[in-house]
């Protein structure tokens, strides 16, 4: 029997979705019925009391959780989230209720084992409520007490074989796609550089240094399954920088209505005749595309990567063999001067076993960032605030036109003196006797 | 100039108690500007070991990380 009347919440429910507050009173029946026998180590109402707590919150409009702590796991600065509620005595269950943030497997394969195990661990030691997973993509634990978090550290670490994920002013847990696993698009490893540099900067995850938050992402390709360039502070994308292959035979398939455009994917109504020029030519972002006399042909120095045409006709046209990855920097979420995508810094970059290239320009660009960025500064606003050519020069990479990102917004170049023919230093006669007076 | 520990630990040391009136959690950027010829990621390492044997604690609000001496400032009833 649930201990506090939720109207507010209870509305919630009454909506066409799944709802969060049927999630939670499912675990409020489950804890108080406790058919395992469980001998449940933060109080076993610590649902029924967020339930509570959450309810008091939309009636008077205001939150009830207190802000941050010291809390976390001896020498980790990140991955707990220490959260106290300023009504311990009306929500005893959730006086403390912090959060764990467990490092994700590449592509989010999972064993259904581990999953059992890691909700094993969290209705023992914790609410038994998870978030799977958090925006960042780690598996979020929510709700424990302080005495908890190094046991659930030392289980998640040797039973579970699992390190924490990123928070606070640290590297975030780096998220990648399913990659080559499971995905013909896939233009480099995305798992296996994910992991990689999971590893790599594994001090960069756990012990804070940065003027904010940073994330990794990593997209196989353009179509971005997990959008890279909008939510990561630098995105790593792949692409290709020789000709889309294009089997005409096949696209003659297609525009005989012999195979289905988009995999299939639109079958659920008659969109009529697949028509090629309609529903690909003229979609080309670069009008890249032409197709006449039967025959597709694609300007490849023109194309920019978007894979519409690919997607489309999937049999017919497959990405390049020289490939790479584009990386972004700066992408973020709105809390100051607006959401920002990120910014092309290097078109593209082929993807060594040891990452040695990407390695380069990541440790560059963080030693500028840790060096000017202001306090909580996310790299994308000091890129804005000091110019983009700032991150060239300091991480070695030429500018190139493929930087610009619209031209004409802002025509002022301040050239250096290195950088012009002869310095500031010119012969004034020579300059006259071709310019008079 | 190498960092030496005992030397950079009694200037962060300083530096906090001459600060501790009016604030107990300090930015990371706080203290390498107490060592403008290092280098950041040698800061860390001072800060690291300052965590090791806790001297310093961090805190984190979820989204922003800082450090602080331990037992030092106000904390939740809760928070011990």
């Amino acid at each position: 029997m649930a201990k506090h009347k939720t109207p507010l919440l209870d509305q919630l429910e009454s909506g066409p979705w799944p709802s969060f507050v049927s999630d939670i009173k499912q675990e409020v029946a489950h804890r108080y019925a406790n058919p395992k026998g469980i001998d449940f180590q933060i109080p076993a109402e610590c649902p029924d009391d967020l339930l509570g707590i959450l309810e008091l919150s939309y009636v008077e409009g205001e939150t009830h959780w207190k802000h941050g702590g010291i809390v976390g796991v001896f020498g980790y600065g990140g991955g707990v989230i220490g959260r106290y509620c300023d009504q311990p005595e009306k929500f005893p269950g959730v006086a403390h209720f912090h959060t764990v943030r467990l490092n994700q497997p590449s592509g989010m394969f999972y064993k259904t084992d581990f999953l059992r195990q890691i909700c094993d661990l969290w209705e023992l030691r914790g609410s038994g409520l998870t978030n799977m997973h958090g925006a960042t993509g780690d598996i979020v634990l929510l709700g424990t007490s302080t005495p908890q978090l190094e046991e659930i550290f030392w289980e998640a670490t040797h039973n579970l074989n699992n390190d924490l994920g990123g928070s606070g002013s640290n590297l975030r847990t780096p998220s990648c796609c399913l990659g080559e696993s499971r995905c013909e698009y896939a233009c480099y490893d995305s798992q296996e550089m994910c992991f990689q540099l999971t590893n790599e900067y594994q001090d960069e995850l756990h012990r804070p240094a940065f003027p904010y938050k940073f994330k990794f992402k990593f997209d196989g390709c353009s179509l971005g399954c997990v959008a890279a360039i909008a939510r990561s502070d630098m995105s790593f994308i792949g692409t290709w920088r020789d000709e889309i292959r294009v089997d005409q035979k096949v696209v003659a398939a297609y525009v005989g209505g012999e195979i289905a455009p988009n995999a299939g994917a639109y079958s659920g109504r008659d969109w009529g005749k697949f028509d090629i020029q309609k529903e690909v030519v003229a979609l080309c972002p670069s009008q890249c595309i032409r197709f006449e006399g039967g025959k597709l042909e694609i300007n490849n120095k023109e194309c920019v990567r978007c894979m519409h045409c690919i997607c489309v006709m999937p049999r017919a046209l497959k990405i390049g063999n020289d490939r790479g990855c584009s990386i972004l920097v700066g992408a973020k979420a709105p809390i100051l001067d607006g959401p920002q995508m990120g910014s092309l810094a290097i078109p593209f970059i082929k993807v060594d076993d040891d990452y040695a290239g990407v390695k380069e320009f990541i440790e560059a660009t963080w030693d500028w960032w840790m060096e000017e960025g202001k306090n909580r500064e996310r790299i994308g606003e000091t890129l804005k605030r000091l110019g983009f050519a700032k991150l060239l020069e300091v991480t070695g990479t030429k500018a190139d036109p493929r930087h610009v990102k619209e031209p004409r917004h802002n025509p002022y170049i301040f050239w250096k003196e290195e950088e012009v023919e002869g310095g500031w230093q010119r012969e004034i006669s020579d300059y006259r006797s071709r310019h008079q007076k | 100039m190498a960092l030496v520990f005992e030397e950079a630990k009694a200037k962060i040391i300083e530096f906090i108690t001459s600060k501790a009136k009016m604030k107990s959690k300090f930015y990371f950027n706080d203290f390498t500007a107490l060592f403008p010829e290092e280098k950041g990621r040698d800061v860390k390492k001072i800060l690291t070991q300052m965590i090791n044997e806790e001297t310093l604690v961090f805190w984190s609000s979820g989204s922003t990380s800082m450090y602080g001496l331990a037992g030092a400032g106000k904390h939740a009833d809760g928070e011990d």
